[in-house]
């Protein structure tokens, strides 16, 4: 399973990098918005793990664009952000996410949602 | 002069006229009112000078010498009463809706009906004699400039007659156009004034051109005349010598100056500001100083330089036209005509709204057939009626000049219409003064004032018409010598005028004073005596309350408004009174209140009397004794008071709870504030925790982790700590900065010295990032007073800000330092990327970064700036950033120089 992840801070990126290696997915790794965007074209990821505030492009906007584009639809979006208010989850729900973890998260429940996921897809 | 041009150029000045009217009231109608100023109401007062004063005074000043000047000075030296009669008759005529003399007396005598025409009746016999001998100058001065007189008398009635056509449309078109005469009529008034400016500057024309250019100056021309035995014995022993005709003359010119109706029209009913009386006060006698300037000089000129057979009344005109000065002939004529045609517009409008209000109208209400007849349309009809009435006066008054005028000089007319309007002076002081004035007495007293005026005036013009035999005057009525008309009981000292006077006034006064103390007073007569003679005291509270009790459906009121206003207006003006006054209309029955100000209403439209009628009709009355007006009036006053203190209560009330909302709303704003400055801090400090959370889970998970990865891990978790740590501090710093709680150690520091310290301390960052750090210490003291390590704290956050910014190698940075108008200026300059414009204020907020997502995110905690900014704003100063994108920032900080 191909795993793109998507956050501005770096060592947020590090610690996600070596977890979902670990489980022995294929990670592909983007530091904005733009980057991810581009990234989600050219690999064909599984997974996306989105932070939502990034300059370039912020998390919901990718997320919109890959749940109404024909051939990317199938593409799963877990938002891990540090906003973590009713409000926020609702919003990303609503921009189409299959999951929102606020931060900072649990890397076991991470971990266990991504399998979860990899088994159905 | 042809007889065609005098026409055209009088014609051509009425038409000027209109358009001065017109465009008034089309400015009226904007609300730029040219009315509302004491002058045009000053000048509009100068209506009292007539054809009268305009030819008359020169031919009067040759035949009695100085006597002339009585009818000026006697409104002269009482001008400075108006203030105490003038302002109170304005003052009760706004608050009684009255339009005439003849109202103000109707209505002060209990609504009197046969006062009101009483009035009217003496008013139009008085007055019509006055309008004609206007159109007798008019007709006259044509006369003479087309060197006709005597001869073609027919057609010089043609043209009076066309002028007096010409006048009695203008008067229809400005004087009798809406219903409600207490409406202003700002155009008629804006064209009287500005005729009395045209006669004032016509006749100051010829005389000082008669002066300085048919003679050389005064000076000559008295000497010359002294040199007459005919003016020598005028001016030395005439009756201008008679100090008993000079009292009584004075005394009539003072009591005209008010009550003549053209005068009472202009002063009272169109008077929009009683201010404008303190002006008028000593503008109106000066206009009567200035019009009479040149009147001895002119007479002398006549007498010195004019054929002895020349009509002295008609020296303005003969004197210029012997000099052959055409202009100013044409000048004098137009003068003398606006002088005519001023006083005959404005007396026909007054004398019409009498005519309508006092007898057409009462006489109609009363009549109880025709009140049903009364329709939605009765407006038209009242104002028509003024229309026929302002038609049938002034031809009335044309056929007088005809037939009767003739043998008449100006001012003897003048005179005997002063005299009439005097018989309504004690109803009128009296009214206003004593409150025991009653009906009975002034109807009394006006009966007999009109007859014995009637009696010793105008019977004898009708001797020399003959229409009566002269005997008459020699011998008495059927022989009695005591009943002559001009000799009344053997008084045969005094002039005709001033024995007519004496004798009317005196019998007018005792009668009124014993008819008044004879009867009791009905209850309205008292009310209204009550209402009249306190005006001043009870002020607004007359408008308000009611001196009435009884019963009366709403539904008739508001028939009997809709009759004369139509049913819109008199909805809407109804409403409003209702809703201004809170009253209940809900039940059938009118609050009392309503009822008053309908008859004011009324009152307005057609007059006191009639208005007492029409209310009276639909209304069930029981008569209120005059305790309870004055109790009803003291209450309203109290009333008001009480509001008064309410609403400056209401309005303290108000402020407060201004200043309530005003503070909850500042409190709602810093709280706002706050809650977005926590939600922020939260958010900066769930990044780093994040990190921290999962590297170490990871650590905990991955015990077979490689032990170069495993120190890399570590160190991430430390660093990330450290970062939290200094935010938590900053946050903190920047909350105690802010609260005011955290306190300066100020003490004189030297700036270089910081500076220097601040350079060394970020000199090991700077060198890993191979960025050059410039900063040369001057010779200048620079010494503030500052907390030494808030300063440096400064200094080290806009370095580091700067190194961070900069790129690596190739990047410089200078701190500069200057002295400028006592204050100490430091400069960190870099040649770092720069700050795009939008963001150079936004920088010095806090976690900007946090709210902008579209900028990447310096390393740093957001903070940095704000707390920089806070403090050097603690020390007095101002920390401020020029930057140009890709040219790199300075950041400047100003404090003030030590003491």
């Amino acid at each position: 399973m191909k795993v793109l992840i998507a956050d501005d801070e770096p060592n947020i990126l590090l610690s996600l990098e070596f977890l979902m290696k670990k489980e022995g997915y294929r990670v592909f790794i983007a530091r904005d918005g733009k980057e991810a965007y581009d990234l989600i074209q050219q690999e064909m990821p599984d997974l996306l793990l989105l932070d939502i505030m990034m300059p370039g492009m912020d998390g919901y906007e990718l997320c919109r664009f890959v749940k109404n584009t024909e051939g990317f639809r199938h593409m799963k979006v877990i938002f891990l952000s540090a906003k973590s208010k009713e409000a926020d989850l609702k919003k990303g729900y609503e921009a189409g996410a299959d999951l929102y973890l606020p931060k900072p998260f649990s890397t076991r429940e991470l971990v266990a949602k991504v399998a979860e996921m990899s088994a159905q897809a | 002069m042809s007889n065609l041009t005098l026409l055209v150029s009088a014609l051509l000045y009425l038409s000027l006229l209109f358009w001065i009217a017109y465009r008034a009231e089309q400015r009226s109608r904007q609300g730029r009112s040219l009315v509302n100023n004491p002058y045009i109401y000053a000048l509009s007062l100068a209506v009292y000078c007539t054809a009268w004063t305009f030819y008359g005074s020169v031919g009067r000043a040759t035949s009695e010498g100085i006597q002339f000047l009585a009818v000026y000075v006697g409104p002269t030296i009482t001008a400075p009463l108006w203030w105490i009669v003038l302002r109170k008759t304005i003052r009760i005529c706004k608050a009684q809706r009255i339009t005439s003399i003849a109202d103000f007396v109707s209505a002060r005598y209990g609504k009197n009906r046969t006062l009101g025409v009483l009035v009217t009746v003496l008013s139009v016999m008085g007055i019509i004699p006055y309008i004609s001998i206007q159109l007798k100058a008019v007709s006259g001065s044509v006369a003479v400039l087309s060197g006709e007189a005597g001869g073609q008398t027919g057609l010089r009635h043609d043209q009076s007659l066309l002028i007096t056509l010409f006048l009695a449309v203008f008067t229809i078109l400005f004087g009798a156009r809406k219903l409600e005469a207490t409406e202003r009529h700002e155009g008629l008034v804006t064209a009287i004034a500005f005729e009395s400016l045209v006669k004032l500057v016509a006749f100051l024309s010829v005389g000082a051109f008669v002066t300085f250019g048919l003679f050389n100056g005064p000076g000559e021309i008295f000497e010359r005349a002294s040199q007459l035995p005919e003016l020598r014995e005028r001016f030395t022993q005439g009756p201008g010598y008679s100090s008993g005709d000079w009292f009584w003359y004075c005394l009539l010119s003072a009591v005209a100056v008010l009550f003549l109706p053209r005068q009472f029209q202009v002063a009272v009913v169109e008077n929009v500001n009683e201010a404008h009386l303190n002006k008028a006060m000593w503008l109106f006698p000066l206009y009567l100083f200035l019009i009479n300037l040149f009147v001895l000089p002119l007479a002398f000129g006549g007498k010195l330089l004019l054929a002895a057979g020349v009509n002295a009344d008609t020296y303005v005109l003969s004197l210029p036209l012997m000099a052959g000065q055409k202009g100013l002939v044409l000048l004098a004529y137009i003068g003398g005509f606006s002088a005519a045609t001023s006083m005959i517009i404005v007396e026909a409008t007054a004398l019409s709204v009498m005519i309508s209000n006092n007898v057409v109208m009462p006489l109609l209400v009363s009549l109880p057939g025709l009140q049903r007849w009364f329709g939605p349309g009765s407006s038209v009809f009242v104002i028509n009626t003024r229309r026929l009435a302002i038609m049938v006066l002034l031809l009335l008054a044309y056929f007088y000049y005809r037939e009767v005028a003739d043998y008449f000089s100006l001012v003897s007319v003048g005179m005997i219409s002063f005299a009439a309007v005097a018989q309504f002076a004690p109803a009128i002081i009296g009214g206003i003064y004593w409150k025991r004035g009653a009906q009975f007495g002034a109807i009394t007293g006006l009966v007999a004032g009109m007859l014995i005026w009637f009696y010793t005036l105008i019977v004898p013009t009708l001797v020399p018409v003959g229409f009566l035999p002269a005997s008459l005057m020699t011998e008495g009525p059927f022989g009695i010598w005591a009943l002559r008309p001009q000799a009344l009981f053997g008084l045969d000292s005094l002039s005709p005028i001033s024995h007519a006077v004496f004798w009317s006034l005196f019998i007018n006064t005792a009668l009124y004073v014993w008819g008044s103390l004879h009867r009791a007073q009905s209850s309205l007569d008292h009310n209204q005596a009550v209402l009249f003679v306190d005006v001043f005291r009870y002020r607004s509270a007359v408008e308000s309350s009611v001196v009435w009790k009884g019963k009366a459906l709403v539904t008739d009121l508001r028939a009997l408004l809709a009759r004369f206003f139509g049913d819109d207006r008199s909805n809407r003006l109804i409403e409003r009174y209702v809703r201004r006054n809170g009253l209940n209309v809900v039940q059938p029955y009118a609050d009392p209140r309503l009822v008053t100000y309908t008859e004011k209403l009324l009152a307005g439209a057609i007059g006191t009397a009639s208005a007492r009628i029409l209310v009276a009709s639909v209304a069930k009355e029981e008569p209120i004794s005059v305790e309870e007006v004055i109790r009803i009036l003291k209450n309203s006053q109290e009333l008001l008071a009480v509001n008064k203190e309410l609403k400056r209560k209401s309005a303290e009330l108000e402020q407060l709870t201004q200043q309530l909302s005003e503070a909850n709303e500042r409190l709602k704003r810093a709280d706002q504030q706050k809650d977005d400055f926590l939600s922020t801090v939260t958010h900066e400090i769930r990044t780093p925790i994040t990190s921290v959370r999962a590297l170490s889970e990871i650590l905990h998970d991955t015990p077979d982790m490689d032990l170069a990865t495993r120190q890399h891990f570590l160190e991430t978790i430390i660093k990330e700590s450290e970062r939290l740590t200094r935010l938590i501090n900053q946050v903190l710093d920047l909350e105690r900065i802010e609260s005011g709680r955290h306190k300066l150690v100020r003490e004189p520091v030297s700036l270089p010295e910081i500076i220097q310290d601040s350079v060394e301390a970020v000199a090991q960052l700077a060198a890993e990032k191979h960025i050059r750090l410039h900063y040369r210490p001057t010779d200048q003291p620079l010494t503030v007073e500052a907390d030494r390590d808030r300063m440096q704290q400064v200094l080290i956050n806009l370095l580091s800000n700067a190194i961070k910014f900069s790129p690596a190698e190739t990047g410089e940075i200078a701190v500069r330092t200057e002295l400028r108008n006592g204050h100490c200026l430091v400069s960190v300059a870099d040649n770092g990327q720069g700050i795009d414009p939008a963001y150079q204020k936004l920088i010095f907020e806090k976690f900007y970064q946090a709210h902008d997502k579209a900028v990447r995110k310096p390393k740093g905690s957001g903070l940095g700036l704000a707390i920089s900014k806070k403090i050097i704003e603690l020390h007095h100063g101002n920390l401020t950033v020029e930057s140009r994108p890709g040219q790199g920032s300075t950041f400047t900080f100003e404090l003030p120089v030590a003491e």
